[in-house]
């Protein structure tokens, strides 16, 4: 069976200015992806290539079996099959909630467009509002709306815009999770816009990060965070710092920071920086590190120190919250790195 | 020097318990509002032998023409003003730019000037028919001609220069719809045409609404086409009865019917205006498709015509025949008819500024329900023909007139003769009550720009209320005070049925002697005034074209 979406080779121009640059992409059925990255990383422009608002320049786009975009071919966004939530969900202000819903069923009998509406309606559980009109609702219901709206027709593939971006921080949590459950109960196969990883990792299956138009990386969540292939994927994705140091003929550390105990996996006499992730270090009464705390910050859960190593050089720790450093006796430290994610230094030019 | 007085007598007071502000404001609003009320309240009259006749013969015709009027001209300006609007905001093509703001212009062309020319460029002896008989070579009767004066050639007239009003509003709703809301309906399975009908059209409805209800207004306003036309619509039979049958009160009693025409066109507006404001606006505007080869050519060579038709074509005409006369028509009783008509257009447009201002500053020191449905009931003049307000004015001043007059046989044993009925002021009263909305709408548009903090510094600095007017507001003010007078300038110049009616015996004006000279079908003499009309009209509309080019996003 082929995959509902399948990008080859894409660019796009966005006016003068090439924002998508040659990329390859694909989804599983029923997966869920996302494209994430910074403001002008071209996923927007992605996204509205995939719906067929953008032309492609080069490369080809193909929603299960047919080719949408490509040399000299361009479907028009209405015959894509594709749904889309916008960002600010552009409900039809002269619709009410249930015509919203019914928009795109007009190849339905009366009675099966019904069905399916209010289907719909009770999926996002909106059947109490079905006559309200969409200024009548709330940031949220609207987004459920919008979410309805576009699942109706039973798009092979399903396309969000920022989707959450429009709401209150409170409520963009539960309805993230509320989206991906009901996406995965009905096996619907989207792709998500967003610049928050947070979301990103919450949601989707599959999160590609794109800087400057190109992808810079696709993998799950998890190995998106603990093995980021680029140096930008590692600093964007999740905290942490990087660590300067040189090893020796061994691959193990020289000079103050020779006292790390870093498993084996670095490449000899290298000169590179590591990742530390604020969970790669942990308080250990046995620990065999004795690094001075430079900051502490208590976010509820945890407690974030900021240590400095013999070189000057900081790294963070991620302790529980009852761990405390600043009574009782001095806390050891230790590091747990079980991914190495490390890239050479470059000469300074 | 009554509005100083009256700004500084109750500074002392915090604004909003000055109860005393209450008293100017809703004694101004009934004057304004008498002449309607004496209207509404002419059905109470007795009704006269004729009523019962005219009842039976004519009036049913007056409902009849009057309905098919509306109809023609709403069909007529619906499809030309969403018809242009969608074209000009949606997509891109030769001549978009220009055309977008050219299709304004025929606004400067009342529809009775364009209805004169019209018929002298059609008539058997003007340039058309004559045109084709000598191509043709055929006589007189050898072939068919459509009759410009007609109900047909009167929607033709109409619509061709009341389409703006739909177009402008529309034009504005369109632009202010979200690209995505029409992706939303692309991406629901809605060609770019589909979604034009299933989206676009039903959201900008409101405007669309509202701009139709405001070219009814003014077609049920018209007067000088209708009459020249020898369309029985309402006020030509209004402006029969008077004149004709001299029947006053009778005349009255029909103007009373039309109000409720009225009345349902302003509802309609109103319910319309108050339902766009839910309709949510994008910073996003939807990238204008670009049309190319014959569709291209095909909207730019049909907008073209709208304009040359509404515009253009009767403009040159009136240019040509205006050269044509110029020694003829341009002495000293034309300029005196210039001086005349800038004299009434100047008086009338401060004085609706002052009482504007008062009842908009008014509202703005004392705002709560009653100020602001004093000022609401002080603007419905925008919506009464002037035909209406005449007769309105003109029955109170007759009777005010016989009562003083009549005081002074009982008293003195000399008769006063009239004094007020058939005077400037009547006329100039009966302007305020027409163009007062004109000019409000300017100041309180203006007023609401300046918060509310200034009036507080200013006070809190020492200023009391008519300080505050003079050395903060107007001097922020400035420009729309002069939209303000320019707007009812203009209107006024162009006023055709109230000045007819209540022009002083000896004082002629610019629009009634073209009304004169078309009536006599001296259709080339009429032209020069007709054209300074149309050329000063020209003012407010550039006013507008700023507006939309200013709307225009900057390429290149």
């Amino acid at each position: 069976m082929s995959k509902p979406l399948q990008i080859i080779g894409l660019s796009a121009d966005y006016g003068e200015l090439r924002a998508v640059r040659s990329v390859d992409l694909h989804l599983e059925t029923g997966a869920i992806g996302c494209l994430l990255g910074p403001s002008g990383c071209g996923k927007t422009t992605l996204l509205r290539t995939v719906s067929g608002f953008v032309t492609a320049s080069e490369g080809s786009v193909i929603i299960g079996e047919r080719l949408v975009s490509g040399d000299h071919v361009h479907v028009p966004p209405e015959e894509r099959k594709v749904g889309m939530v916008f960002q600010d969900f552009a409900l039809f202000p002269h619709l009410n909630v249930r015509s919203n819903i019914a928009f795109g069923l007009r190849q339905l009998h009366a009675d099966q467009q019904r069905d399916v509406v209010d289907e719909m309606l009770s999926l996002t559980g909106m059947s109490s509002n079905a006559q309200a009109m969409p200024h009548e609702l709330s940031g949220g219901q609207q987004q459920r709306v919008a979410l309805a709206r576009a699942l109706a027709p039973e798009p092979a593939l399903l396309l969000l815009d920022e989707p959450f971006s429009g709401l209150d921080a409170s409520l963009r949590e539960q309805l993230a999770r509320e989206v991906r459950d009901l996406l995965k109960e009905r096996h619907v196969t989207a792709l998500m816009v967003t610049h928050d990883q947070h979301e990103a990792m919450a949601i989707a299956d599959q999160v590609t990060l794109m800087q400057g138009g190109s992808i810079e990386q696709t993998a799950t969540p998890y190995e998106l965070y603990h093995c980021p292939a680029t140096e930008f994927a590692a600093s964007f994705i999740g905290g942490g710092n990087f660590i300067h140091l040189r090893t020796d003929d061994h691959g193990n550390a020289t000079g103050e920071l020779s006292m790390l105990a870093l498993p084996a996996g670095l490449p000899a006499n290298a000169h590179l920086k590591l990742l530390i992730r604020p969970d790669d270090v942990r308080a250990d009464t046995a620990g065999e590190l004795s690094l001075p705390v430079r900051h502490r910050a208590f976010q509820g859960a945890q407690v974030l120190y900021e240590l400095a190593l013999p070189d000057g050089q900081l790294v963070i720790c991620a302790a529980p919250s009852h761990t405390d450093a600043s009574t009782g006796p001095e806390l050891m430290w230790s590091l747990d790195l079980r991914h190495l994610v490390h890239f050479p230094v470059s000469p300074p030019t | 020097m009554a509005l100083g007085s009256l700004l500084t007598s109750h500074s002392r007071t915090a604004p909003s318990q000055t109860g005393g502000w209450r008293w100017p404001l809703l004694l101004t609003a009934a004057v304004i509002a008498m002449p309607v009320m004496v209207i509404v309240g002419s059905l109470l009259l007795p009704y006269s032998e004729s009523w019962g006749h005219l009842l039976e013969t004519v009036v049913p015709r007056y409902v009849a023409t009057s309905l098919w009027l509306m109809a023609g001209v709403g069909l007529g300006t619906f499809v030309i003003g969403v018809g242009a609007a969608w074209l000009t905001t949606a997509y891109e093509f030769p001549g978009r730019r220009m055309l977008s703001w050219a299709l304004l212009l025929p606004m400067a062309m009342p529809a009775y000037i364009i209805a004169y020319t019209y018929t002298g460029m059609l008539d058997f002896s003007g340039p058309v028919q004559s045109g084709l008989r000598d191509w043709f070579g055929w006589g007189y009767g050898d072939y068919y001609f459509p009759q410009i004066r007609s109900l047909g050639g009167a929607i033709c007239m109409l619509s061709l220069v009341l389409y703006p009003y739909v177009y402008l509003l529309t034009r504005v709703a369109f632009m202010e719809q979200s690209a995505t809301i029409l992706e939303a309906g692309r991406s629901l399975g809605r060609t770019p045409r589909q979604t034009f009908f299933a989206v676009a059209l039903p959201m900008a409805r409101p405007a669309i609404v509202a701009g139709v209800s405001l070219a009814l207004m003014e077609t049920l306003a018209d007067f000088g086409t209708v009459d020249y036309f020898g369309v029985s619509a309402f006020t030509a039979g209004i402006f029969r009865t008077w004149y004709g049958l001299g029947e006053l009160t009778t005349a009255a009693q029909l103007c009373a019917m039309l109000l409720v025409f009225i009345l349902v066109l302003v509802t309609l507006e109103r319910a319309s205006r108050s339902r766009m404001r839910f309709h949510y606006r994008s910073a996003r505007r939807a990238a204008p498709l670009r049309l190319s080869g014959w569709q291209g050519a095909g909207a730019s060579i049909a907008l073209s015509l709208v304009m040359t038709a509404g515009f253009l074509l009767p403009a040159l005409q009136l240019l040509e025949w205006s050269l044509d006369r110029w020694r003829a028509i341009f002495d000293s009783a034309f300029l005196s008819l210039v001086y005349n008509s800038f004299m009434l257009a100047t008086l009338a447009s401060v004085c609706c500024l002052l009482v504007a201002l008062l009842l908009g500053y008014g509202k703005r020191l004392s705002p709560g329900l009653m100020e602001s449905a004093t000022v609401r009931v002080a603007s419905m003049g925008y919506a009464v023909p002037g035909m209406v307000i005449a007769v309105g004015v003109l029955i109170p001043f007759a009777w005010l007139d016989n009562r003083v007059d009549a005081l002074f046989r009982a008293w003195f044993d000399n008769s006063t003769g009239l004094i007020l009925s058939g005077t400037m002021a009547a006329l100039l009263f009966a302007y305020v009550v027409r163009f007062l909305s004109v000019s409000l709408q300017s100041v309180e548009s203006g007023l609401a720009r300046i918060g509310p903090e200034l009036d507080e510094s200013a006070r809190t600095l020492g200023a009391n209320p008519t300080q505050t007017l003079r050395r903060v507001h107007l001097p922020m003010l400035r420009g729309s005070l002069l939209t303000a007078l320019l707007l009812v300038f203009v209107d006024v110049l162009k006023e055709l049925p109230a000045t007819l009616i209540l022009r002083p015996f000896d004082v002629n004006t610019l629009a009634v002697r073209a009304y004169e000279l078309a009536s006599d079908e001296r259709l080339a003499d009429a032209a020069l005034p007709a054209l300074a009309i149309v050329i000063i009209g020209l003012a407010p509309v550039i006013l507008l074209v700023r507006g939309i080019l200013s709307g225009e996003p900057n390429r290149e």
